[in-house]
Parts: C-alpha cells; structure tokens; sequence
C-alpha cells in the first residue's frame, strides 16, 4: 500500500527493487543497526493531504494578531517588495539547485551571486564581499573573528549603541575563547568618542559601530577611522543597506570591514528570518574573509564565466583551520536581495532612501508637539528615532498593541535608565494617515 | 550571458517608488552623504525579468534534473510547501517581544514550539532550540551548549579537545574550533567505521565533545555506537549528532536512544525545504534535559494555561545565536513537511531513501570500485579509481552526466576515498528516473574504457565549457569593476 | 650544497648557517596549480617540524613544515603575486623562506636526495 506523499515506488517496482538488491523486504536493509538500539516510540501524528496542511497552517497563521500597522524596527524593517522579487526568486531553477560546486550547471545561481556581491560592494564602496553570510548579527560576529585573524590581536572594541541584538550575538560567539569584548556605553543615543579613544591601544583588534546606531542617530566614522587605523586595529561597521541610499558609504569613511543585515532589501519580515547577512572588506583581506565566494575566471574557450573560489579557505577542505564553519549560506535571500536592489535601481534607492527619512522626520516633528514627549538625540536620523515619554513606555506600547498599533521597541529591557524611551520606525510603506493616528493613539494613551 | 550592470542604461528606471504623502524633510548635513549614488542596476523591468529568467536556465535543479548530491539529500520540494511559508510573511519577529506582544504571536511562537516537540521525538532529544540558521550554525551552538555544560561544572579549563572521525563532514572540526576547542581526528577502519581501538586510545578526560554522523559519509550506520557513547560519556565527554544523515533512519532509530547528548538538524535536508541554490536553510538544536539550562534566548516556553511565553533572563544562557527565533519561513516549510507526511510517511521516506540508495549501489557496484561493500543506508560512495587506470578522474565523470541531463554526485567528498563518488538518490525519484541514471553511468565507466579524452572534454552541451579554477582563484576577481 | 627533505616534502639547502626552505617538485605535482603560499612573518622563531606556512591549490590546502630550527630572515615576495613559481621551480626559485639556522645537527632527522627518492617509491 502506498499511500506517503512523494515516495512514487508502486509495489511492484519496490519488489522488483528488493530482488536486485537479494534481499526480500526493506527492513533487511535495516540490519545494520542494531535491534536493541531500535527506536521504541514515535510519536508523530498521522499524515494528512496537501489541502488538509495548507488549512492548519493558515489557522496557526491566524493565531497571530493580523493587519498590524507596524512602527516597529529594531534590525527588522517593514519594506516595499516589487512583485518581481517573488516571482524571480520563485523560478524553481533557482531555489531547489544547491551550492554552485559544478559551475558549468550553475552559471545562473553563479552569475547573480557575482551580481550581487558587485551590488553590496558598490552599496558599500568596498572591494570584496562574499556569496551572504546568515543574517545581520552574526555577521557582526564573523566581521569580529574575521578581523582577529587579520590582525593577529585578541581584543574588540563595541559601541554599546550597535543593536543589543548583535551585541549579545557576537558574545556567544565568543562564549568560549579567550577574546576580550569592550562595551562603550553609549552617551545620548550616540558613541562616547572620549571613552573609545582612552580604551585605543595595540591590543585592539577592531571597533565595531553601527549606523544609523540601534537609537536611530546617524553618525560619522571618518575621524575616528584615522584614530583606530593609527592603532593598528580595524574599524567595522554594521549598516542598513536602505539608508546607503542616501547615507556616506562605509569606505568614504574609512570603514575596513562593513557588514549589515538584508531583509530590508526585499525579503520578508516571516517572523524573523530567512533573511541575509551581508559582508564587503579592503581586498588585502580576502583570504581572511568567511563563507563562499564567487570569482570571475573563462572557460576552455576562453568565455567568460563564475566559479566558486578561494575554496581552499572553506571548511570542506580546510576542515578545523578554515575561515569559517560556514557551508550553506542564505543564497536565496542574496538573490532576492540583487533583483530587490536591480529593481528600484541606482536613483529609486537613493528616492526611496529619502521618502523613509521624509516619513520619520514628519512622525518625529508630529510627536514632539505632544506635551511632555521629547526626542532623544540631537544628531539627524533616518528612518528610525527615539523619543523620551512622559510615563513608562512599556505599558503604553502594550496599550496601543491592542489598538493593532505597534508603537515602537521600548527602550527599557535593552538600557538601564531608559524606561520611558521609545524607538520609533517609521519606514516608506507608513502613510501620513497612520502616522497620524500613531500620534493621536499615542497622545490618548498617555493621558490615560 | 551580459551582467546585469552591462544592460544599464543611465537615467532609466525600473520599479515605481510611492509618491511622498508628506512633507519634504530639510536636507542632512553634506558630510553625512554619499558622494554619488550606488551603481545600481538601471533597467526596465522587462529587461530585468529576463535577466533572471535567462540566468535561471542556467542552472540545473531538483525540479529539472536528477540532483543526487550525496551527503545533501536534494529531495523533492513539495510546493505547498512555499504557499504554507508564505502565509507568515507580514509578522515582525519583534512584536513578539515587545511587552504584551507574545499575545499577538501566538501562532507563530505555537509553531515553534510545537516543531521543537516534533524534532525532539524524532531525534530522541528533551527539548529543541530553533535559532541556529544553517546545519553548521548549529554544530557551533550545540558545541557551545557542551561548553556551557563543562564550564558550569567547573570543567572549563580541562576540556580542551573534540574527537571527530576523518570520515566527518568538514563543517565539524571547523565548528568546533570556532568554538574554541582543538580538534582529535581518529581515522576509519577497513569496516568503513571510526576505527574502534584508535577511538578507545584517543578519549581522556580533557575531551569535551565526540562529534559523530551516524550513518557516517560513507552512508553506513556505526553498530558500535552505543559503545562509543558509553566510552565518551564514562570520561564525561558529550556526544554530538549531526543531523546531515538524519534522512536514513526516521522512526527506525532515534539519536537520544544510542547515546547523543546533542544533536542538530538540517531542516533543508531530511524535511524537504529547498536548498535556494546555496540557502537558506535551517539547523535546530535538540539537547538531553541536562542542558536545557544553557539553551539560547529567547526560549519559548508554555504556561499551565498552553499561552506560549518568551523566556528571556535565563542566567545560565550561552546567549544568542542568531537575532531573532531562527530561519521562520524555513521552519514553516519543515513543520508542513512534517505534518503533512506524518509517522507512516516519515517512515516511509527513510525506508526508501535507503532502498534507493542500495538499488543503485547494487546496480552499478559491477563497474565501479565500492571501497566499502556493504549494506549502506541513504547513500553509496564509489570510487572512480578503475577508471583513474584511463587517466579519467571523478571529476571527468561529473562533467559527463552534466552533458547528459544529470547533476553529478558529490565528487570532492568525503576526503578518505581516493576519487569519490557519493551517490544519494532520495526517496522521491522513481524508479525508471534511476534506472536511466544507472544506464548512463554505465556507459560513463564503458568510455572511460574505450575513449577516455570523451569524458576530459566534457561537458560540452552547456553554455561554457570547463573553466579555469587556477585564474579564478589567483586573480580573485570577485566583483565587476565600476 | 646539499639538500635535505622531509617526509611531508619540504626541502632545505644549508649554506653559511642560512636555510633555505621549500617544498619538492614531488609535492609541487601533487598539489596542482599552486594558487597562494601564506609566508612566515619575518622575525618568526619556529622548531624542526613546527609549522612554518601554508600552501593552497585549487582544491588542496598544506601546511608547510619547518624542516630544521631556526628565526625566519626572508621571505620569497615574489610568491605574492606568481605562486606559480613554485610549480614552475619548486626546489630552485620556488624557495619560501630563509631559516637563521639554531642546530645543524638537525640536519641527520632527514633524508638526503637518494633517500628522499626512495621514500618516494613507498607512497
């Protein structure tokens, strides 16, 4: 009886099977393990049709709260996707190949990956990236390792107002090496620039920031570029590929290392993932780079064509020297992010860059008229900014959420003092229609 | 094929952006500002979508080619699959922590949670974390979990070494070092196992970890195994699974049972979410209840009421992983995958996975030298050493089944066989789909014989011929020049 | 001058208490297409059979012993940019490094050509 799904064998073909094999049932090929090492339980439910599936998923997707207007970000943003970025990414021929290891069947997953690592370095003005890394934060991460190695130091500088998301990732990483990870804390929403100089030594290996930082400020690293390369040690930042639009680029700034999260760049929120990491480096750094890389070379004919490249760094044939551990990547959402970043194009980033930060200042300039609301930083923002509320804002938040209003990220469980800060996102897909009610929802809640 | 940025044209416009319903901001200061803007793509969409459409059918797949990517189990992606993922594209994972917003995210944290059970019984664990994004990722998380386990025993300075077998995926001795251990290879036995005696002389009380695929690279199943368990565990040495050959032996045999402390699972391969030419895919953690402590956050957990709640101030945490709750969409993919096929069709898709494998193991080992001659499980490693007397390599091979419709098998791996070829059919190709396979392999091992330079000038029906590896990797030109 | 090997393929010729290192044309074949040799740090103190550096081809990563003791006081720049070099001349102009020998002594833990030669035989 075959009544499983995708297993396509009818009885005859299995018996069949079994006799070229010489063996007179499929348990026989489970002999090998032994019989008191056999699995006693299991406990999966029955199986169900495609139909059947595809209804409790939607019931599960409706156990959550639908039609959010979302002023949220915090790493996440709430982006437009062009209709093309899922129905590319959608060609089966892409998202069920694998990793390019035969290149002449691959040169379409080779080619854009090629595409793409030109994108990220031309969004970032550096020289080399890679084929993606998993998401934002442990790109952190291996930016951190990656720029130990370089340097041969064992000690990491971090600006305190770099996403405390990656923060507490690029510490598991280093949960059990000896690696000493500095934190600055940070002062009004911005890098304390005294306290990092006092802490600049030769035993600096990098300084991670972030811009915009986690409080929303946008800042200039060009001085302090000069002070950390004066110690020898790198400067890494983490940035948001959107405000690239618009924003100094990494390497105008003397950034070595840039690394940044691309959900923004047409892949979905989905509860937080896939999305991708992204990585660009000077390219005297290229060997100490992690994760694939994709290389231009020509064939036999002397046309040109896309390879997997430096593999000799990479785990599989490295094994425990490698660069990295990193064998499957995030591919796809690369992917989405090149047609995402082909598709608005050179000026409809830069456009779309400024209608984010045109929305954020009108939110910004509606919600210092409320009595009592102030705005934190005095540096410029970009899409993201963070407001002071006259009472707590973890309950004002909580009350706006049962409006379907997701006010912003409070402050309090990631800094001590803060517990009347908001961060609020304010991206291009929120019209002045909700902003609007934001503020009026907002200003009713903290009379209350 | 011309790059994208070779089809752009200056000034043209691809997607329509909103018109602004706002004020115009005043500018930002002009040292905040790039100099020119990013050299982006200009193109039309037309243009744009065949682009991609065109790069597209470039690539061999799983939809369009049998794919037996040993060690990678390239099975069939059901669509519903996509449509189910789809459903959760709108949720912030940040609502969820907001105060009062697991309330919102009940369905999405409610499947999390309940995948997390599912992989628990499936692998024999207690409980299961779903953040690591990728099979190595959660190598490097489960590694840490046992180094948080030694450490919180007062252990940490004396567990210094992880025991792998040179048969393992190279992944394992690279996570390990990355989390800070130095690594003990032991080497296979004639019996295509991890050398038992040599295993015994390695283990001593400064190893933290033994890290095992059961069924190894080699696609056999270690009858020792839980020998090998109760040796590590006597020197209070953990034991990690990973999960790349879990395909083998659902509802057969569950990795908690033989002894594995740790074990992670790639959700791309045994539960049939796309491999996306490279990614995403997802590794989840499941550990035995002694290491439940140190589980990264955030952890979802249940109230006596069935509420799922985010817990968040665990002090005994390695910390995080990744930013958020995991790859989601991915793990969508593998909870439909699951529920969908169930016990019966669990077990039956290991069942035949295995049968396939040593239908093809049967059928070809007539040609080509199988080092190992046994029963195998999921998949069979040749080697092409009869036709290396020909002067024709596993690579050459490889580019002959490209001219003839097939993506190759593994040909670099696992580095202990001399010329590798590892063959991993799946459960989900038909019989007739292997049978043709077969047939040209065997015509592959015939012109090896009788016209060997056939098989070095392949593959000659694709859109470029062979290319240069040795240019590639010494001019490191890796981005288009601007 | 002599020259010595050892038996993961590295060869050094001894002149004036200076070293010279390498890998043989044995070694050289095997790896293929040399793509990148990582170069000790001048400076670098390193014993007999520590590692020294590394070499990749295409598909191949080694690590480079040193054959004998000694403190590193040259490097072969021109691998930097032609690591071909090395498959082109392995044993002349495809040299690494320069060791400042510690213990010439250490020169009877190798092989001379004849014996090298042999050894080739057994792989």
């Amino acid at each position: 009886m075959n009544d499983s799904h995708y297993c396509p064998h009818t009885p005859q073909e299995i018996s069949e099977m079994l006799s070229a094999i010489g063996v007179s049932s499929v348990e026989e090929l489970f002999a090998p393990i032994p019989a008191e090492l056999r699995a006693k339980t299991f406990n999966i439910p029955p199986g169900m049709s495609e139909f059947e599936t595809f209804d409790r998923m939607r019931a599960i997707a409706g156990d959550n709260t639908q039609a959010m207007t979302s002023f949220i970000g915090g790493g996440f943003y709430d982006h437009i996707i062009p209709a093309v970025v899922d129905h590319l990414s959608g060609r089966a021929e892409f998202y069920t190949a694998y990793t390019p290891y035969q290149p002449e069947c691959s040169q379409g997953t080779l080619q854009a990956l090629f595409e793409y690592q030109t994108a990220i370095c031309r969004l970032t003005g550096l020289d080399v990236s890679n084929a993606s890394l998993y998401d934002g934060g442990t790109a952190c991460a291996e930016a951190a390792m990656m720029a130990l190695r370089v340097t041969g130091r064992s000690k990491i500088i971090v600006d305190g107002c770099v996403s405390p998301f990656s923060r507490q990732v690029l510490k598991t990483y280093f949960y059990n090496l000896d690696v000493e990870i500095v934190e600055i804390a940070p002062l009004d929403g911005q890098l304390n620039r005294d306290e990092l100089v006092r802490m600049l030594d030769d035993s600096v290996a990098a300084v991670l920031v972030q811009n915009p930082n986690f409080f929303g400020s946008i800042e200039d690293f060009t001085a302090l570029a000069d002070q950390v390369h004066g110690v020898g040690a790198l400067l890494v930042a983490s940035v948001y590929p959107i405000a690239l639009g618009l924003l100094k680029s990494p390497a105008e700034m003397g950034v070595d290392i840039a690394v940044g999260d691309g959900q923004s760049l047409g892949n979905p929120l989905s509860f937080g993932g896939p999305s991708f990491g992204f990585i660009a480096a000077r390219k005297s750094f290229i060997r100490n780079m992690p994760g694939r890389i994709i290389g231009e070379t020509v064939d036999r004919n002397g046309k040109r064509g896309y390879v997997l490249t430096l593999q000799a760094r990479e785990q599989h044939i490295k094994r425990h020297r490698a660069t990295s551990n990193i064998c499957s990547n995030q591919g796809l959402c690369a992917l989405r992010g090149l047609i995402f970043l082909s598709a608005v194009g050179k000026e409809g980033l830069a456009d779309m860059a400024r209608l984010n930060r045109d929305k954020a200042e009108y939110a910004k300039s509606r919600l210092a008229e409320i009595p009592g609301v102030t705005v934190l930083q005095s540096a410029p923002t970009f899409n993201e900014f963070t407001v002071f509320l006259p009472k707590p804002a973890a309950g004002v938040v909580a009350e706006l959420l049962k409006l379907g209003i997701a006010a912003g990220v409070p402050l309090g469980d990631f800094y001590e003092n803060s517990d009347q800060a908001l961060i609020v996102t304010v991206t291009e897909k929120r019209s002045k229609k909700e902003i609007d009610t934001l503020v009026k929802e907002l200003e009713v809640a903290l009379c209350n | 094929m011309q790059l994208i940025y070779e089809q752009s044209t200056p000034g043209r416009r691809g997607v329509k952006l909103p018109q602004s319903d706002v004020p115009s901001a005043p500018a930002l200061p002009q040292e905040l500002l790039r100099k020119e803007s990013a050299g982006l793509a200009e193109i039309s969409e037309l243009d744009l979508v065949r682009h991609f459409t065109n790069l597209s059918r470039r690539n061999f797949s799983v939809d369009t080619n049998f794919y037996p990517l040993g060690s990678c189990t390239m099975k069939y992606n059901a669509k519903v699959l996509e449509n189910a993922a789809a459903l959760f594209a709108p949720f912030h994972p940040m609502t969820a922590l907001l105060p009062g917003g697991a309330e919102h995210c009940q369905g999405t944290l409610g499947m999390l949670y309940d995948l997390g059970q599912m992989l628990a019984d499936i692998t024999g664990m207690d409980e299961v974390t779903t953040q690591p994004l990728a099979g190595a990722h959660g190598e490097m998380t489960g590694i840490l979990l046992i180094a948080a386990y030694h450490a919180a025993k007062g252990n940490k300075a004396r567990k210094k070494y992880v025991v792998v077998p040179d048969s393992s995926h190279g992944t394992n001795p690279a996570s390990a070092a990355i989390a800070g251990y130095e690594i003990i290879t032991v080497p296979t036995a004639p019996y295509g196992d991890m050398d038992l005696e040599l295993f015994k002389q390695a283990m001593n009380d400064e190893v933290a970890a033994v890290m095992m695929t059961c069924p190894n690279t080699l696609g056999l199943f270690n009858p020792h195994i839980k020998e090998i368990s109760d040796i590590a565990h006597s020197h209070d040495a953990l034991m990690y699974y990973d999960g790349a050959n879990l395909n083998a032996i659902m509802g057969k045999v569950k990795p908690g049972d033989v002894g594995f402390d740790v074990v992670h699972v790639n959700l791309h391969k045994t539960f049939g979410t796309p491999h996306g030419g490279g990614g995403p895919g997802a590794g989840p953690v499941g550990v035995k209840k002694e290491l439940i402590p140190f589980l990264p956050q955030p952890r979802i957990v249940m109230d006596d009421d069935g509420r799922l709640l985010l817990e968040t101030a665990n002090p005994a945490t390695i910390g995080r992983t990744a930013n958020f709750f995991g790859n989601f969409g991915v793990m969508a993919k593998a909870y439909a995958y699951i529920i969908m096929l169930g016990r019966e069709g669990l077990i039956q898709a290991s069942e035949q996975a295995v049968l396939n494998a040593n239908y093809i193991k049967e059928k070809l080992k007539a040609y080509y030298d199988l080092p190992y001659d046994m029963t195998c499980m999921h998949e069979c490693v040749f080697s092409a050493s009869k036709q290396l007397k020909h002067g024709v390599h596993a690579i050459d091979i490889a580019k002959y089944l490209i001219d003839k419709g097939y993506h190759p098998p593994t040909v670099y791996f696992p580095m202990i066989v001399k010329e590798a070829i590892m063959i991993e059919p799946t459960e989900t190709e038909s019989k007739a789909t292997m049978d043709a396979f077969i047939e040209v392999m065997i015509e592959a091992a015939r012109t090896a014989e009788s016209n060997p330079q056939a098989l070095l000038d392949a593959p000659l029906t694709m859109p470029i011929s062979r290319l240069d590896e040795t240019k590639a990797a010494r001019e490191q030109n890796v981005c288009c020049a601007w | 001058m002599s020259i010595y090997f050892t038996k993961e393929h590295e060869w050094v010729k001894v002149k004036e208490g200076i070293a010279a290192v390498g890998i043989s044309e044995h070694a050289a074949h095997e790896l293929g297409d040399i793509t990148f040799v990582e170069l000790p740090k001048i400076g670098k103190s390193v014993k007999q059979f520590e590692v020294l550096g590394g070499i990749e081809s295409v598909k191949a990563a080694s690590d480079i012993y040193a054959p004998v003791s000694g403190k590193v006081v040259k490097v072969n720049e021109a691998l930097d940019a032609a690591p071909e070099i090395v498959n082109e001349s392995a044993e002349d102009a495809g040299w690494m490094a320069w060791l400042e020998i510690s213990d010439e002594s250490e020169l009877k833990n190798l092989m001379t050509q004849d014996q090298y030669d042999e050894y080739l035989k057994t792989l």
